[in-house]
């Protein structure tokens, strides 16, 4: 099950790598910066409403409908935005790619966690944390192998067209292995990871996606997910930029290589965080583990604040824990889901929580991009540039702090109890 | 059919094969990351 779910992760992941095509469509296409992310933008958007909207339906009718739901889409995506790049009609790159690829996107991202908590049921977190990392680890794979190929296709229409091609075609065929691996557990299968004690996938409450959105813990956990999300996209937004200003007055200036860098290693933080802090959840418990992401990722972008010019490997250090902690905030949130409200309609209620991802990467750079802007027309450089949004980050974190000291487990009266489908699953 | 191997040694060989099929990718992807992150210290 790993492996399939890893195959539709690491494909979907793609999207983190899509700043690799906006130089070349801004050339081929006389594009702006804007226009170039708004295939970026509208995919994400769309991840978090088919997420939302689709979830109950990949419940239905099961992971091996959804990941082919989410093959033929994010396919489907990259070959309509051939097309557009090759006849120069940009508005189909973005209805590809961002429209119908975000489809994709959305369903493949919910398709496996289901069914690996229910695999895994005494190890929740190490399993949906090893699909997730996959789509960290998604850009990894795709950012130097898209660069590749548009620098043997060439970075004129026709090579960005052949590229969306033959990322369409091997996409699809890299993703069937999970529609062809995939399976779920049987009902009454108690053995989770081999061990005999595990408890059974459909043990403890069991809440409804549509009665889940009427407790106040989801709604205390999409707050919790936003504001862990905003912070993260504050310094994966301005990571370049950030240290060269942090250090450009100072003996070690950091020079555009060294920035590069810089971004790549927070990328690994990003994937490790995924796997490492979300399996660390399984020890430590859900609870305690968001405490870690929202109050030490407060400390660290006070540190940051307070001493980051000082020293280069403190300011880098932060950072990376910061990231660690945005990657681990993504990975967590299925088994804390699962926790509150139980297997039953777990991926559709982590559908409906994956707004607040798409809120977040609206918000995020907008706040960052807004701030930064406005210390740059008030005359402050340097670190100065940054004080602003690094005290909003810290705010945000801090009412994500308060969101995750909320939650409390689900009161009974949203249970499920006359669900048939749970009491045939329970009478096993 | 026993040129085909047991159930169980089959059931082995595409374990193997899905995880290299997933993992082989994500080493090069790994690859290429250290290769660019080494810069920070290097460039």
């Amino acid at each position: 099950m790993p492996p399939a779910a890893l195959s539709v992760h690491l494909s979907i992941g793609q999207a983190y790598a899509w700043s690799v095509f906006k130089p070349p469509l801004e050339e081929a296409l006389q594009l702006s910066g804007t226009q170039s992310a708004l295939p970026f933008q509208l995919a994400i958007v769309m991840l978090g409403l088919s997420a939302a909207f689709g979830g109950t339906l990949v419940e239905r009718n099961g992971p091996r409908w959804a990941m082919t739901v989410a093959l033929c889409c994010f396919s489907a995506g990259f070959l309509l935005s051939a097309l557009g790049a090759w006849s120069e009609q940009y508005w189909l790159i973005v209805l590809g790619y961002g429209g119908v690829g975000g489809v994709g996107l959305g369903i493949g991202y919910i398709s496996p966690v289901s069914t690996l908590l229910k695999w895994f049921p005494d190890r929740p977190g190490t399993a949906t944390g090893i699909a997730i990392m996959g789509f960290g680890g998604g850009a990894l794979i795709a950012s130097p192998w898209s660069a590749q190929m548009l620098e043997s296709y060439g970075s004129g229409p026709g090579g960005i067209a052949a590229a969306f091609l033959t990322h369409g075609l091997v996409y699809a065929v890299f993703m069937a292995l999970g529609v062809l691996l995939v399976r779920v557990p049987a009902p009454d299968r108690t053995e989770g990871a081999g061990a005999s004690v595990a408890p059974a996938a459909t043990s403890g409450p069991q809440v409804s996606a549509r009665q889940a959105l009427r407790t106040p813990q989801f709604w205390c956990l999409w707050i919790v997910l936003c504001m862990n999300v905003t912070a993260g996209i504050g310094i994966l937004e301005k990571a370049a930029p950030m240290i060269t200003d942090f250090f450009a007055d100072t003996s070690t200036p950091v020079s555009a290589a060294a920035s590069a860098g810089f971004v790549a290693l927070l990328s690994a933080a990003n994937m490790v965080g995924r796997i490492g802090w979300s399996a660390t959840s399984d020890l430590v418990g859900r609870k305690n583990i968001y405490r870690v992401y929202l109050g030490v990722g407060a400390l660290m972008y006070l540190a940051i604040a307070q001493l980051g010019d000082s020293s280069k490997p403190l300011f880098v250090l932060c950072a990376l824990v910061i990231l660690s902690f945005y990657g681990g905030g993504f990975a967590t949130v299925p088994a804390y889901l699962k926790d509150l409200f139980g297997t039953y309609q777990v991926g559709a209620i982590h559908g409906r929580l994956l707004t607040a991802w798409s809120t977040a990467g609206i918000l995020g750079p907008l706040i960052v991009n807004w701030v930064a802007d406005s210390q740059e027309s008030a005359g402050k450089s340097g670190p100065g540039l940054y004080g602003l949004s690094l005290t909003i980050m810290i705010a945000l974190l801090l009412v994500g702090f308060v969101a995750n000291e909320l939650v409390r487990p689900v009161h009974e009266r949203h249970h499920l109890r006359k669900e048939p489908d749970v009491q045939q699953r329970q009478s096993v | 059919m026993s040129s085909s191997g047991s159930p169980s040694e089959r059931r082995t060989g595409l374990i193997v094969l899905s995880w290299c099929w997933v993992g082989l990718p994500l080493a090069y992807g790994v690859y290429e990351l250290v290769r660019k992150a080494t810069q920070l210290f290097t460039g």
